[in-house]
């Protein structure tokens, strides 16, 4: 457990650290898209809550991970979904000229 | 953990595919012309994981799973095909769901887990529901406001913040005993429902015009708490994706707040609508120019570097489509015509170039503030749809106004500058903007998308 959780603290920093330097590239032009990007992958969550369920440990945790499942699948769903309709509307107007 | 079965390598192996995916994703968002395959990368690495995450040994029961990855695509579905106007308040909606999905489990693993949890274990698991369960509410609260089903008005009252701290402290405070004493059960519900309670009252105090930085803090307090749910489940993909998500909220409120020329403090316990209303008071009558359509047209059509400033204004009369026929119409006569973007511009950030594109107006048209400022003083006409605060000279001049220092676009440097707007009641924020007053600015009132409606069939008509 002790060793565990070290590992898990080296990979939360490291992860900060590329998301600091990955983050600050991004356009400012595409900062609506980036949110609703990493809304969706946020919600992989989601593994969380299938476990949670599929284990079937209570009814209690049955309930409350469904429900669970349920909002993380939508914001997959609806995050990539919108995401993608936003970046195809991105437009250049050199190749036209 | 302790059982680790052959298909738990498997597993692994794929949240490790799965994490490498989700960093290349948001690398490739640096630039519109790679995003796309971002998105495709987050897919894959997300199908992935699902489907690697079923083979976990431990699963039993497979109805549940699927009644609620069936619901959730069903919810998903039309909450992906929203008007881009709505996109704000889509955003936070879905900032409520992930917190509701990690406050859900955390909960759901207490009950399952005490008495028996390490002292570490249960701070990051209080950690989950305090975050979880204030980014919940408070980005209902969020996306209630920018639906306009909540008044978007700030709400303020007195001793306000310390009613907020005092709940804060309730919910630290009861998390630090149970630490302590992890038998003490009956303090867990005491802990989440403070943090609903606190997510609440949090926001309730904040404007529209702050509503980017909140949307970005939100969306970084909804990271961190799935990074929390991350250790609490020992799951790597997890911690990975939360801080990729929490780093990046926090990018961005930090980007906004600069803007704004304010501190976090400051946009969660200024209230910014209060002090305004004083400094508002104090304005009469003072005279305008003001111009029709035809005026203003004639005018466009004589210049040869037009700047739009689009703002919040613009996005709420739906005009973008007609700024587009504008920019059309004048390209064609070869004006050049560019947008000026101000970070904070609408309620999310970006909003403004997403509410662009959708109209189809070339990305490379639309510039930063830093970028584009230099250039107002060989602009002839500068024609603000919709902006008021970003493009006030007060933040510049006047140190008594409550927006002094907040950087903005010049536009009062423009040989013309013309402002559409409804009335001359003052901007959200409750300022008067000197610049309606100055001798190069003409005023159009009337709705934006009229009124530019109009601007065209006098350009169309006219030659």
């Amino acid at each position: 457990m002790g060793d565990n959780l070290i590992d898990d603290l080296f990979i939360f920093m490291l992860a900060c650290f590329i998301g600091f330097e990955v983050i600050r590239h991004v356009s400012p032009l595409l900062h609506t898209p980036l949110m609703s990007l990493t809304n969706a992958l946020d919600a992989i969550a989601v593994v969380g809550a299938i476990v949670l369920v599929g284990e079937k440990k209570s009814t209690f945790a049955t309930i409350l991970g469904t429900i669970a499942i349920v909002a993380a699948t939508s914001n997959v769903v609806g995050g990539f979904f919108i995401t993608d309709r936003m970046l195809k509307m991105f437009k250049s107007s050199r190749p036209s000229k | 953990m302790n059982q680790f079965a052959g298909s738990q390598y498997v597993i692994e192996v794929i949240y490790l595919i799965a994490s490498a995916l989700f960093i290349f994703s948001l690398k490739w968002m640096s630039s519109p012309a790679t995003a796309r395959h971002g998105i495709w990368a987050g897919e894959i690495g997300m199908v992935l994981a699902i489907a690697g995450t079923l083979l976990h040994h431990g699963i039993v029961d497979w109805k549940w799973i699927v009644v609620g990855l069936v619901l959730g695509s069903g919810i998903g579905i039309p909450l992906g095909m929203v008007q881009m106007t709505a996109v704000p308040q889509r955003t936070a909606l879905s900032h409520a769901f992930g917190a509701l999905c990690v406050t859900l489990v955390g909960t759901a693993e207490f009950y399952l887990r005490t008495p028996n949890v390490p002292k570490f274990m249960m701070s990051v698991l209080s950690m989950e529901v305090i975050l979880g369960g204030l980014t919940f509410t408070g980005s209902l609260m969020a996306a209630g406001k920018l639906q306009e089903i909540l008044p978007q008005r700030p709400i303020t009252y007195k001793g306000q913040n310390l009613v907020n701290f005092l709940l804060f402290a309730i919910a630290v405070g009861s998390a630090i005993y149970l630490v302590l004493h992890p038998e003490a059960r009956q303090f867990f519900p005491l802990i989440v429902g403070v943090s609903l309670i606190f997510g609440v009252l949090l926001i309730i105090p904040i404007g529209g015009a702050d509503m980017p930085t909140v949307i970005s803090l939100l969306n970084g307090y909804a990271g961190l708490s799935a990074a929390a749910m991350g250790f609490v489940l020992q799951n790597k993909l997890l911690i990975i994706a939360g801080a990729l998500d929490g780093s990046s909220g926090l990018i961005l409120s930090v980007i906004m707040s600069k803007a704004m020329n304010r501190s976090f403090t400051n946009v969660l316990f200024g209230a910014f609508g209060q002090v305004q209303v004083a400094a508002a008071g104090g304005q009469e009558a003072k005279p305008v120019h003001s111009a029709t359509a035809e005026e203003a047209a004639a005018i466009l059509s004589a210049a040869n570097k037009v700047v739009i400033v689009p703002g919040y204004g613009m996005a709420v009369a739906q005009a973008q489509h007609k700024v587009r026929e504008l920019y059309d119409i004048l390209s064609k006569k070869g004006v050049d015509v560019r947008f000026a973007i101000h970070p904070v511009a609408g309620r999310m950030p970006g909003h403004m170039n997403v509410l662009l594109a959708e109209a189809d107006i070339p990305y490379d048209r639309l510039i930063e503030m830093d970028e584009i400022n230099g250039d107002f003083p060989q602009t002839d006409v500068a024609l603000v749809i919709g902006a008021n605060d970003v493009t006030n000279p007060a933040a510049r001049t006047d140190t008594t106004s409550p927006i002094f220092g907040m950087p903005i676009l010049d536009v009062d440097k423009a040989h013309t500058v013309m402002v559409i707007k409804r009335s001359m009641s003052p901007g959200f924020a409750g300022i008067d903007n000197p610049l309606y007053y100055l001798p190069n600015t003409l005023m159009l009132f009337g709705d934006a998308k009229q009124f530019v409606g109009a601007i065209v069939r006098e350009l169309s008509g006219g030659h």
